[in-house]
């Protein structure tokens, strides 16, 4: 605990610096208009951001997120295309999404298959749908509310209207990961399964009922950035899934499962999307973003790793191990 | 107070059903080529009876030139699937390495093709090695480093490049060559991804390293109770990885008309696929390379068929998803079948 | 490497050299350890402890070429330390290993082999996805001018090897599939292969079958006539007398006796074995037994136990004795749900249940004290706190969110009265002793608040003083009406404990002795598959 304590100050120190730098290097960073830039293009990847924090806490994975996005959004777009009324294109989407997210935890639960696998052949396979539904084709003659809704702010105040979204479904997931029952049981799963298993906890329960939560949030990150971009495509939110998994890996929460808070990950997407805020304003070479997100995910497992190893350098891994049998000691 | 003790004649028709077993999951292996081998099979007889142009030569030529690339990559993830690893980031190296390439010749035709292609190699093998060094010394799970890699190299890129194209004629035809030219005939690619099958299907199958990179793979554990160095192996599969990334790119960077820092994405998932459904096995220690050409020229078949019978040729993503799926699905059934089958029968 | 392999060859030779002349089996046709001159590996003064535990207190043997050793004692004697210490996995913290009279410091496995000592653990280590040759030869592959791997003659090689065990596969079988017996001769190849003039088998019986035992004893018995030394664990008295020459017995850490065989008897070896005078550490008292709360019918998980019937009564303790392998915990997990039972009933209250999970078990009243602590009964990094409240959180919660302060007090509570020594109830359990980790796991399930608790090893790793603190609280909790199965492979504990003791042996229920009929020898003739003694 107080290691991730030291490591939310550590990314509260780092958001202050880059705010420290975007004033001094550009004076439009200050502006409304661009805070609401920032906010609305990272509200989907925050949306599915909030289960994958739970599931890599329950010490599993979900790479096809961006895949069921695009999958929703195009979902939105073809049966808006046919006529549909827009609630009811909505709701289908979400529906697609529940259906994908159970699909992943059916084969993760009941198969036992690694999670890892199954939802790399998912993110190829959602993908792939949305491309069999929409080709290359693009569908974007959405009424204006709905796209108000992506990109449009709350009267002047320059606050998007997808914050709005975001900010109670964070509360939700805060609450529900830290405060209730159903959070313990995570953590203790993914710090041990065997152990959670043997103190009654229903894992397999757990682990899919939250990949169908990925699956929903997915879907309706798929509907926030159709609307933002006011085009259904099938390649909406394409490769969405690493920044995701970067910005819940540097929020402090531990790939091995059962470490890591919500608030950590929070900082983290704020100084993700600061950061490249600040790269896009200085640079004509947006791109040059991914260098940075993608260090920033190594250093945020490399760097504990190598003070562990520099302070406890001596015993080497054979040691480690051994010391792992000496608990299992006796005969 | 009673033992009861199964008869003898029934232990030994017990140990004869164990020993059948072995030569059955011996078969498997082989039923997993056999199998590719028979779905390629059924996919050419289908497509032919519906569009004879299929089975010309040139069509053929055509799929196996389309997989060439696809497929040397796919030998290079073998390495490092079968030390229970993954490289993630194969797609950004084939891209680095493919714009870098071309950026050099454009700017300095004059240091010569070789030199160019040392270059691409060399670019690749220390990619890998960075890989590799994250993963053994660095302790970061390969799935973590690798997506962190695939990021980074594919930023360096654009920072390379920014988003300019180099198109054909901007390069020497020396080079374009490389790739588009046929001795006896056949694609150049073709011959390099078969020459790198060849050697590499002999490296595993027949020199202590490759034996190693299975032993690793298939018990950590007991690979260092008979002195192998773990880290050391698997470092090595990386940069071998990242070589073959290297070979790779230089022949995209070739055979592609324009090129930009975009060059490659994504073909990370194509390969898994290929090697998935090759029956590598994603959590090591088996699978061959010959398994993993096969995968790879079935997706580009099933690629391939799909333009011919002019059908919507978005559906090769999904279907490469699926066949993962059912890949690894089938595997986890048959075996969870045996293990339990075999439980029984030798602890009766 | 090449030389080993040649050494390999050698000795497979000599093999078959004697399969022409067969050996009669038995404590004749060897030399005596007396007349040997040269011991192969001395051990001297090792002691061994984890944490508190005191595994081995400055225990001697010596190992002779060319003898057969068999080592015994109970469960937690410190048999499988010493073999560990032997195989270059454990360090010995004190004391000396001697190998042909030099004096060597055994750091890895490889180390161990270097100096001539091969292992056959109970579960071999292999590379599943391997042949049987590559396994035998991996790192050490016989290659060609080339470099390359020289299939045909590792395939001969191996199979050369395995020529004269007599085994129903051959060089390249591949080892996923292989029984624990066929996997055991592989160690054996790659141990003759290696020229091993030190053969250690840590109870390489103990999932075999009577027919694969005798094979694996005819080899080791021509081993031992090339002048192998082999030193053996085993649970099993009646091959141990087959095969052993000498015979060295632990009790708690320490030696006893060495013997040659001939001068030990059965019963004088499982006196030796108990050894110790019961205690008065083990209260149990007398409480008022009522109605039966689990019947358990006909029980049986294919391959793992058969037939397991029995019933256990409000008030009672019911011990479950049985040696490592017997298939007492495999009953246990099915009892709370963990695996499922092939066929059989079991009723709680008269009215039979289905339990599908440990979940569901808690709901029906039965918790389970699991062996492994570490691995299923605690979550190390989190508080006391939560550990406790793990089962229970659901009812400590109002709308889903947890009460923390009632959690807090409710562990508060349990913690004072298991008297868990720790600085509060949010120290991490990893901090704590052995003991206040067991009390941490009672306390979890005591305030889950079960009909039926099933303790699986209570007191295994814990020191004395906790121990008898445990039994107190055991005692107490059927006195209070708690119907309790008590897992224990310490026959002190069973006896001083149980109202009644179960005796299970290679899965199947061989004894049932009420409180005033058991004693250590009835248990012990029952749990290691003799027939009863005379009376």
């Amino acid at each position: 605990m107080t290691r991730l304590a030291r490591w939310e100050t550590l990314l509260a120190a780092l958001l202050v610096a880059l705010f420290a730098i975007g004033i001094a290097t550009s004076d439009v960073f200050l502006r409304g208009s661009n805070f609401s830039l920032i906010a609305s293009s990272t509200m989907e990847k925050a949306v599915m951001a909030l289960p994958m924090t739970l599931i890599i806490i329950g010490g599993e994975i979900d790479l096809s997120v961006a895949s069921t996005a695009g999958l929703a959004s195009a979902v939105v777009g073809k049966s808006w295309e046919a006529g549909w009324p827009l609630w009811l294109c909505l709701v289908t989407a979400l529906v697609v999404g529940a259906a994908c997210g159970l699909l992943n935890g059916l084969l993760v639960t009941r198969l036992g298959l690694p999670s890892l696998v199954v939802t790399l052949g998912t993110l190829a396979l959602y993908r792939g749908l949305a491309s069999v539904l929409l080709a290359d084709s693009a569908i974007s003659n959405f009424p204006a509310g709905f796209t108000r809704f992506g990109f449009g702010k709350i009267g002047g105040t320059g606050i998007p209207w997808t914050l709005l979204v975001f900010l109670p479904l964070f509360v939700i997931f805060a609450v529900l990961l830290h405060a209730t029952w159903i959070g313990r049981q995570l953590y203790a799963t993914g710090t041990n399964p065997e152990a959670a298993r043997f103190s009654a906890v229903r894992v397999a329960n757990l682990k899919l009922g939250l990949f169908v939560i990925s699956g929903v949030l997915a879907a309706l990150a798929g509907i926030m950035y159709t609307a933002r971009v006011s085009s259904s495509r099938a390649d909406n939110a394409i490769g969405f899934e690493l920044d995701v998994i970067a910005a819940v890996l540097l929020g402090g929460v531990s790939i091995f499962g059962g470490r890591g808070t919500l608030f950590g990950v929070l900082l983290s997407l704020a100084a993700i999307a600061t950061l490249r805020n600040i790269l896009a304003l200085n640079s004509s070479n947006a791109e040059l973003q991914s260098i940075a997100v993608g260090s920033l995910l190594i250093l945020s497992v490399l760097g504990p790793n190598l003070v562990r190893r520099l302070r406890g350098a001596q015993p080497g891994r054979l040691a480690g191990s051994r010391s792992a049998r000496m608990a299992e000691a006796g005969d | 107070m009673t033992t009861l003790q199964p008869s003898a004649q029934s232990r030994s028709a017990r140990l004869a059903a164990v020993a059948g077993s072995g030569q059955f999951l011996r078969l498997l292996a082989r039923i997993r080529e056999a199998g590719l081998l028979i779905a390629l099979a059924a996919i050419v007889v289908i497509v032919t009876v519906q569009a004879p142009r299929f089975l010309q030569i040139s069509n053929l030529r055509q799929i196996l030139l389309s997989v060439s690339i696809l497929a040397i990559v796919a030998v290079g993830q073998t390495l490092v699937v079968l030390t229970r690893n993954v490289d993630l980031s194969v797609a950004s190296s084939v891209g680095l390495v493919a714009y870098v390439v071309r950026d050099l010749l454009r700017d300095h035709p004059d240091i010569g093709i070789p030199a160019a292609i040392a270059a691409g190699l060399l670019i690749g093998a220390l990619l890998g090695a960075i890989n590799g060094a994250l993963v053994t010394i660095g302790g970061v799970p390969a799935i973590v480093a690798t997506l962190g890699t695939l990021y980074v190299y594919r930023g360096v890129v654009f920072a390379i490049g920014g988003g300019e194209l180099i198109t054909a004629s901007e390069v020497p035809q020396g080079f374009r060559d490389i790739a588009l030219s046929r001795p006896w005939g056949i694609p150049t690619p073709i011959i390099v991804a078969a020459a790198v099958a060849l050697v590499f299907a002999y490296l595993l199958r027949s020199t202590r390293f490759g034996r190693e990179l299975y032993a690793v793979g298939s018990s950590p554990e007991a690979a260092r109770l008979v002195g192998l160095s773990v880290g050391r192996r698997v470092f090595t599969a990386f940069v071998l990885c990242g070589l073959l990334c290297g070979l790779a790119g230089v022949l995209w960077g070739a055979r592609f008309g324009s090129i930009d820092a975009r060059a490659a994405t994504g073909i990370e998932l194509q390969v898994i696929a290929a090697v998935v459904l090759g029956g590598v096995n994603i959590f090591g220690g088996s699978g061959t390379v010959l398994g993993a050409v096969l995968g790879a020229i079935l997706l580009g078949t099933i690629q391939n068929a799909l333009i011919i019978l002019r059908l919507n040729q978005f559906w090769l993503q999904a279907i490469s998803g699926a066949a993962i799926l059912l890949a690894v699905t089938a595997d986890a059934l048959i075996t969870r079948r045996v293990r339990r089958s075999l439980v029984v029968r030798l602890r009766r | 490497m090449r030389v080993a392999f040649v050494f390999g060859w050698q000795m497979s030779r000599k093999i078959e050299g004697t399969m022409s002349s067969p050996v009669i089996s038995g404590a004749t046709a060897h030399p005596s350890p007396a007349s040997s001159p040269a011991p192969a590996a001395e051990v001297i003064g090792v002691a061994k402890s984890f944490g508190a535990v005191q595994a081995l207190r400055a225990v001697d043997l010596t190992l002779y070429p060319g003898e057969t050793h068999a080592l015994l004692g109970e469960n937690g004697a410190g048999k499988s330390t010493l073999v560990k210490i032997l195989a270059g996995i454990h360090l010995p913290d004190e004391g000396e290993i001697r190998i042909s009279g030099q004096a060597v410091t055994l750091r890895s496995p490889l180390e161990a082999r270097a100096h001539g000592i091969a292992v056959i653990h109970q579960h071999p280590t292999l590379f599943p996805d391997l042949d049987v040759a590559e396994n035998i030869f991996m790192g050490r592959q016989p290659r060609g001018r080339f470099g390359q791997i020289d299939w045909s003659a590792m395939r001969a090689e191996v199979d050369r090897l395995l020529a004269p065990l007599g085994v129903g596969f051959d060089s390249s079988t591949p080892v996923q599939g292989l029984a624990i017996a066929d996997q055991q001769l592989v160690e054996i190849a790659k141990a003759l292969s290696l020229d091993a003039r030190i053969l250690i088998m840590d109870e390489p019986t103990a999932s075999l079958s009577a027919r694969e035992v005798e094979r694996l004893f005819a080899i080791v018995r021509r081993l031992r006539d090339h002048g192998v030394a082999i030193l053996f664990v085993s649970h099993r008295l009646e091959e141990v007398f087959a095969l052993a020459d000498r015979i060295t017995i632990f009790r708690d850490g320490a030696r006893v006796i060495t013997a040659p065989a001939s001068d030990l008897t059965l019963e004088a070896t499982i006196q030796h074995m108990v050894g110790r005078q019961l205690q008065t550490l083990f209260p149990k008292e007398p409480a008022e037994i009522g109605d039966v709360v689990l019947r358990v019918e006909q029980l049986t998980r294919a391959g793992v136990f058969h037939d397991v019937s029995f019933e256990l009564r409000r008030g009672e303790i019911l011990g479950l004795f049985g040696l490592i392998g017997a298939g007492r915990t495999e009953v246990a997990r099915v009892l709370f749900g963990v695996d499922r039972a092939d066929s059989g009933t079991i009723h709680l209250d008269g009215k039979q249940v289905s339990l599908t999970s440990p979940a569901v078990a808690l709901q029906l009243g039965i918790g389970y004290v699991p062996e492994d602590r570490h691995r299923q009964g605690l979550l190390l990094p989190f508080p006391i706190a939560s550990n406790v409240t793990l089962p229970i959180l659901p009812r400590l919660s109002r709308l889903g969110i947890v009460n923390r302060p009632k959690e807090r007090d409710l562990a508060a509570e349990f913690a004072r009265r298991l008297q868990v020594k720790a600085a509060g109830v949010e120290q991490a359990v990893a901090a704590l002793s052995g003991g206040n980790q067991q009390k941490v796991v009672l306390a979890k399930w005591l305030a889950a608040n079960p009909r039926v608790l099933i303790l699986d090893e209570p007191t295994r790793g814990i020191d004395i003083g906790t121990k008898a603190e445990v039994h107190h609280l055991i005692s107490r909790l059927a006195v209070q009406g708690l119907a309790i199965l008590l897992i224990s492979s310490e026959l002190p504990e069973i006896l001083g404990m149980a109202d009644r003791v179960l005796v299970m042996h290679e899965g199947r229920i061989t004894g049932i002795f009420d409180r005033d009929e058991a004693d250590q020898e009835r248990i012990m003739y029952a749990a290691t598959g003799q027939a009863r003694i005379p009376a």
